[in-house]
C-alpha cells in the first residue's frame, strides 16, 4: 500500500479526536543551529480549516488503526469493518518533515490503535518522536497520545520528546465507559494522568530551581505544553452538569491544559449498541463556552448550569443564561464594578474587561463606547449602568427579558 | 502646508523623524500631508480619501523628505505603548495611516495617558488598524504554501502570497527562524523576501507568474485535507470566519472545499443509513474464577482488593486507592488521616509535604521509616476542585467508618506492637471513637484487644501553624512523641 493510501486511512481514523491545538509550549526555533522548525508559544498556528470548521494545525494521524480493543464509539474498534493500514515509523517521520517544509503544518499529533501491548504501542509512538527530534533535529510541535498503563520509563521518554501528552478520558462517567469500552479502565487512565502531573510538576520545579542558579545544567524537559484530554459527548446519557463536574475534577486533579469535548459523531460501520443521530454540535459548543467560563471567568462548575435543568441552554450562551437567573446581581455599574463582577456581565470578554479597567481610570465609559470595546449592546445593556444609560427596572425584573434573547425560531431557521 | 514624502510604505524611521520635527515646530496635524515615494499621483487621483482634500490643490509647497532637513537636537518622550502601536499600525494599507498616527502623537503631548483610553476615537481607530495588520501577519504565517523546486538536498522552496497590508518584512523573520536550514523565497506583488540560510533579503514585488505552480507533495496534502474532515459536522461559516475567501486563491486545498461540502450531506446520510454491525463478543479470556481458599490476608492481597473499594463515595473523584506501605511484619504502624494531593497522584502514603515533615521528625527521633508500616485511616483523597487546585476536605464519620475495615485488616496482617495514630481522624479510626487529641496525646495507651496505641498530631497540622515560634515548639513536641516510639521499640527488641 502506498503512503498516500495509508494516509487516507490513517488520517480518516484520527479525525474524531477533537484536539488540534499546537499552543502553550516553550519557545524554540532552528535559527543558528542545524535542524528544522520552530514553535509559536502562546497561540499556535492553524494552517488551514476543514469544512467542518475545525482547524488544521498538526498532521493528525494514527500509526495504525488496527486495535485490539472494541470500544463501541470508536471507528477503529476491532469489530469494525474499516480498511486497516499501518505506517512505518519512517513513513510518519518523512511525511511530517515534508509537510512541515511546505508550511502545511505546525507539527505532528500521533496516536495509535493498541496493538500487541500497551508498552509495544507506546514504544512505537515514542520512536517516531525520538527520530524526529534526535535524527532530524525537528523543532516543531509534537503531541503524543499516551497509552494508559504503559511503562513509566516510556512515559518519561515520551515527555522528553513531546510538547504535549494526552490521554482521553473518553466518557464523562465511569459507568458508561465500562459499558462502551469494556477493555478500557478509567482508573488506569486517571492513574496515568496522575503520573503525568507529578512529572510535569517536577519539571516545573526543576526549571524554577535552574532559573535561580543559572550555572546549573538545563533540567530535563517534560511535555512543556502539558497534558490534555478528550471527552465524547452524546454517546451516553450523562448530563452537562455531570460533564462539567468531571471536567472541573480533571482540571483540578491533573492540571490539564484543555479538556476537549467531541460531539459523538455517527461513524461508518457503527455499532448497533449506539444511537445513530446527528452530532449535537450546539451542545458541544455550549460546553466549550461553559468550560471557558470555568477556566478564565472565575465560574465554579456547580453554578453555571440551572440546577433544575442539569443541561446548558441550547438557545443562549451559558453566561447570559446565568445572568438571567441571577438578576439580583444586576445592573452593575461598569465604571465601578470589580474585575470579577465585570467578567460576569453578558457580552463582556476578557480583553474588553482589561481595556475597561485601563480606560475608566482616565475617562468614564459611556454607552457609545461599547462598540469600540467590541461589546454587543443588545446583550449587555439590560445588565449595566453607564453615565448615560440605566436599564428600566421593569426590564430586569420582568419576564420579557429572557424572551428578548430567545432566537426567533420562525425567522431564523437553519441554513441548508 | 507641510508635505512629507516617505521612502516606502513601511518607512517607520522616516515617519518618526518627520513627526518629531513637526511636533517640535508646532505644526498642527491639519497642516501636514503624508505621501510615499512613487504613490503621489494615486493620492491626487483620489482626493476624497484625504482628510483635508482641498488643501492639496491649493498648496504647491515642495515635498519634504525627512532626511533632507537637519535634525533638531531636541526630543520628547512618548509612551512606549504608542511606539509599539505605531510600529504595527503604520503597516496598514490605509493611505491615511501616517496622518492618523501624527494626529494621535500630537494629542499625546497634551494628554500623555491617552494611550490607556481604549475608547478614544483616535486610539480605537489605530488599535483596530494594528489588529488588522497583526491578523494579516498571522494569516501569512499560516497560509504561505512553499513549493519545492528541484529535489533535496539542493531544493529551494518558493511561495506566492498576497498580503492585505504591508507585512512582508514584519512576517519574514518568522520564516527565517522556522525554516532556517532551507533556502526559501516568498514572492508577493508588493515586495519579496528571500532567505539564503544567513540573512533575509527584500526585493521588489513580482507577478504571480514568477512563482512555481506545483509541488510533488500537493496531492498527498490534498488527500490529508479530504480525509481529516468529518462530513457529519459541516460548519462552513466557522471555516470561512477563520479562513476568509480572499486567501483561498493561493491555498491548494481550497479547491477541495466545494466538492467536499457537496458530498458531505450524502456521505453523512450514507453513514447513518448503513447497517450497524453487532458488537463483537468479548474475546478476552476472563481469568478463571477459582477464587483461592479463604486464607489469611496478605498485604499484597489486601492492596489488590482495596483498589476496587467502593464502600463509600470517596473513590469516585479520587485518582486511586492509596494503600499502606511497609514491611509485612513491621513493629510499628503509623496511621495518618487520609492521603493528600501528592499521595493521590502517586498512589503512595506520605510522599507530599506532610510526608517530608514526618520523615524529618522520624529521623530526628531515631525511628527508621523503612522499618515502619505507614498507612492512612481513610484511603481515598477527599477534596473539592477549585480551579487548578484541590482543596482538602476532612473525611466525615461515615467515611471513616466505611474505611475502617481496611485498617483492621491491615492491622491483622501486620500485627505491630505499637500503632501511632496521627491526628483526630486517625485517632477516631484506631480507637474506634471520637477522641480529643490533646487529652490522649503523648503517652502509650495499653489495650487488651490489640497493640499499644500512641496518639499524636498529624504532621500537616504543623505545616499549617502560622507563626514560626509555634511551629518550632509544636514540632519539638511531635519529635518528643516519636521518641517514645523509638524508646518503645528499643525495649521491645531487647525483650
Ligand atoms: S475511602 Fe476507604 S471505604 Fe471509601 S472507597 Fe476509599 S477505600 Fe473504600
Amino acid at each position: 500500500m502506498d503512503v498516500q493510501r495509508k494516509l487516507a486511512i490513517l488520517a480518516d481514523a484520527a479525525k474524531y479526536d477533537a484536539s488540534c491545538a499546537s499552543s502553550g509550549t516553550e519557545k524554540r526555533d532552528s535559527q543558528g543551529g542545524k535542524g528544522l522548525g520552530s514553535t509559536a508559544p502562546g497561540m499556535g498556528i492553524c494552517h488551514s480549516y476543514a469544512p467542518d470548521g475545525r482547524c488544521i494545525s498538526l498532521l493528525k494521524v494514527l500509526l495504525t488503526n488496527a486495535c485490539a480493543y472494541d470500544c463501541l464509539y470508536c471507528v477503529n474498534r476491532t469489530s469494525s469493518n474499516v480498511p486497516r493500514a499501518r505506517f512505518t515509523v519512517d513513513e510518519v517521520v518523512q511525511l511530517t518533515l515534508d509537510f512541515y517544509r511546505r508550511n502545511y503544518i505546525e507539527g505532528l499529533f500521533l496516536s495509535s490503535g493498541i496493538i500487541r501491548s500497551a508498552d509495544y504501542t507506546m514504544e512505537q509512538i515514542v520512536e517516531v518522536a525520538r527520530r524526529l527530534r534526535e535524527e532530524h533535529h525537528f523543532r516543531g510541535y509534537i503531541h503524543l497520545k499516551t497509552i494508559p498503563e504503559a511503562d513509566d520509563a516510556l512515559i518519561a521518554k515520551a515527555g522528553r520528546y513531546a510538547d504535549r501528552l494526552s490521554i482521553n478520558i473518553e466518557m464523562p462517567e465511569e459507568t458508561s465507559l465500562a459499558q462502551l469500552a469494556p477493555e478500557k479502565n478509567v482508573r488506569a487512565i486517571r492513574r496515568t494522568m496522575g503520573r503525568l502531573r507529578l512529572k510535569l510538576d517536577e519539571a516545573t520545579e526543576a526549571k524554577a530551581e535552574a532559573r535561580k542558579t543559572p550555572t546549573r545544567a538545563k533540567p530535563p524537559r517534560f511535555a512543556p505544553a502539558g497534558q490534555s484530554t478528550q471527552m465524547i459527548v452524546g454517546a451516553d446519557s450523562a448530563t452537562d452538569q455531570t460533564i462539567l463536574n468531571t471536567s472541573a475534577n480533571l482540571y483540578g486533579s491533573y492540571n490539564l491544559k484543555r479538556v476537549y469535548y467531541s460531539a459523538f459523531s455517527p461513524i461508518p460501520d457503527s455499532s448497533r449498541a449506539l444511537p445513530l443521530q446527528a452530532p449535537p454540535l450546539v451542545r458541544e459548543h455550549r460546553l466549550y463556552q461553559a468550560d471557558w467560563l470555568m477556566r478564565f471567568y472565575g465560574f465554579e462548575a456547580g453554578e453555571i448550569i440551572d440546577p433544575a435543568a442539569g443541561m446548558l441552554s441550547l438557545e443562549m450562551d451559558p453566561k447570559l443564561a446565568w445572568a438571567l437567573r441571577h438578576r439580583e446581581r444586576f445592573p452593575l455599574d461598569v465604571n465601578r464594578a470589580s474585575r470579577e463582577e465585570l467578567l460576569r456581565i453578558p457580552g463582556f470578554g476578557r480583553k474588553a474587561v482589561d481595556r475597561i479597567i485601563d480606560t475608566r481610570r482616565y475617562s468614564a465609559i459611556r454607552a457609545a463606547d461599547l462598540a469600540k470595546l467590541h461589546i454587543p449592546r443588545n446583550k449587555a445593556l439590560p445588565f449595566i449602568v453607564l453615565p448615560d444609560h440605566r436599564p428600566p427596572t421593569y426590564l430586569l425584573d420582568g419576564a420579557r427579558l429572557a424572551e428578548r434573547f430567545q432566537p426567533k425560531a420562525q425567522q431564523l431557521g437553519f441554513g441548508f | 502646508m507641510n508635505r512629507i514624502r516617505l521612502d516606502s510604505d513601511t518607512d517607520f524611521d522616516g515617519w518618526r523623524k518627520a513627526a518629531r520635527e513637526l511636533v517640535l515646530a508646532d505644526v498642527a496635524p491639519a497642516d501636514v500631508t503624508w505621501t510615499v515615494a512613487g504613490d503621489e499621483p494615486e493620492l491626487f487621483d483620489a482626493p476624497g480619501r484625504a482628510p483635508d482634500a482641498g488643501s492639496f490643490a491649493e498648496t504647491a509647497a515642495p515635498f519634504i523628505h525627512p532626511a533632507q532637513s537637519p535634525s533638531p537636537a531636541q526630543t520628547f518622550n512618548v509612551p512606549a505603548r504608542f511606539v509599539e502601536l505605531a510600529h504595527i499600525a503604520i503597516l496598514h494599507r490605509d493611505p491615511q495611516r501616517f496622518a492618523y498616527l501624527y494626529q494621535l502623537l500630537w494629542r499625546l503631548r497634551a494628554n500623555p495617558e491617552l494611550m490607556q483610553v481604549a475608547t478614544d476615537p483616535d486610539v480605537a481607530r489605530l488599535q483596530a488598524m494594528a489588529k488588522a495588520v497583526r491578523r494579516d501577519e498571522h494569516k501569512m504565517h499560516a497560509f504561505v504554501r512553499f513549493r519545492e523546486i528541484g529535489r533535496e538536498p539542493k531544493s529551494r522552496y518558493v511561495a506566492w502570497f498576497e498580503p492585505e497590508h504591508h507585512i512582508v518584512e514584519l512576517a519574514a523573520p518568522f520564516f527565517a527562524r522556522r525554516f532556517a536550514d532551507m533556502e526559501w523565497s516568498i514572492l508577493t506583488p508588493d515586495v519579496c523576501a528571500h532567505w539564503d540560510g544567513h540573512a533575509i533579503a527584500i526585493t521588489p514585488g513580482v507577478s504571480k507568474a514568477m512563482a512555481p505552480s506545483e509541488d510533488r507533495l500537493e496531492e498527498t496534502w490534498l488527500t490529508y485535507y479530504a480525509s481529516i474532515f468529518n462530513p457529519a459536522r459541516l460548519k462552513t461559516k466557522a471555516m470561512q470566519a477563520e479562513m476568509p475567501k480572499k486567501y483561498w486563491r493561493n491555498l491548494p486545498e481550497a479547491a477541495l472545499i466545494k466538492p467536499l461540502i457537496e458530498h458531505a450531506e450524502r456521505k453523512a446520510h450514507a453513514m447513518v443509513a448503513a447497517e450497524a454491525t453487532a458488537p463483537r463478543k468479548p474475546q478476552r479470556q476472563e481469568p478463571p474464577m477459582t477464587r483461592a481458599e479463604p486464607q489469611a490476608d496478605t498485604l499484597a492481597h489486601l492492596r489488590e482488593e482495596a483498589q476496587g473499594c467502593h464502600a463509600c463515595d470517596l473513590w469516585k473523584d479520587a485518582t486511586q486507592t492509596v494503600f499502606g506501605e511497609g514491611p509485612q511484619h513491621a513493629t510499628v504502624m503509623l496511621v495518618g488521616e487520609q492521603p493528600g494531593d501528592k499521595e493521590d497522584l502517586a498512589g503512595k502514603p506520605f510522599v507530599g509535604p506532610a510526608g517530608q515533615m514526618l520523615d524529618r521528625a522520624l529521623a530526628e527521633a531515631g525511628v527508621d521509616r523503612s522499618k515502619t508500616y505507614v498507612t492512612n485511616a481513610v484511603k481515598h483523597f477527599k477534596f473539592v476542585p477549585r480551579g487548578k487546585i484541590r482543596l482538602h476536605q476532612k473525611p466525615a464519620t461515615p467515611e471513616i467508618k466505611a474505611c475502617r475495615q481496611w485498617y483492621e485488616r491491615e492491622l491483622a496482617a501486620v500485627q505491630p506492637l505499637l500503632v501511632v495514630a496521627m491526628g483526630a481522624t486517625a485517632a477516631q479510626s484506631v480507637l474506634g471513637r471520637i477522641t480529643p487529641i490533646n487529652k490522649t496525646r503523648g503517652h502509650l495507651i495499653d489495650r487488651d484487644d490489640g497493640p499499644q496505641v500512641l496518639v499524636t498530631v498529624h504532621p500537616s497540622y504543623l505545616l499549617r501553624l502560622p507563626d514560626a515560634e509555634a511551629k518550632a515548639r509544636e514540632y519539638a513536641r511531635f519529635v518528643d512523641d516519636l521518641k517514645l516510639v523509638a524508646a518503645h521499640l528499643k525495649k521491645a527488641h531487647a525483650a
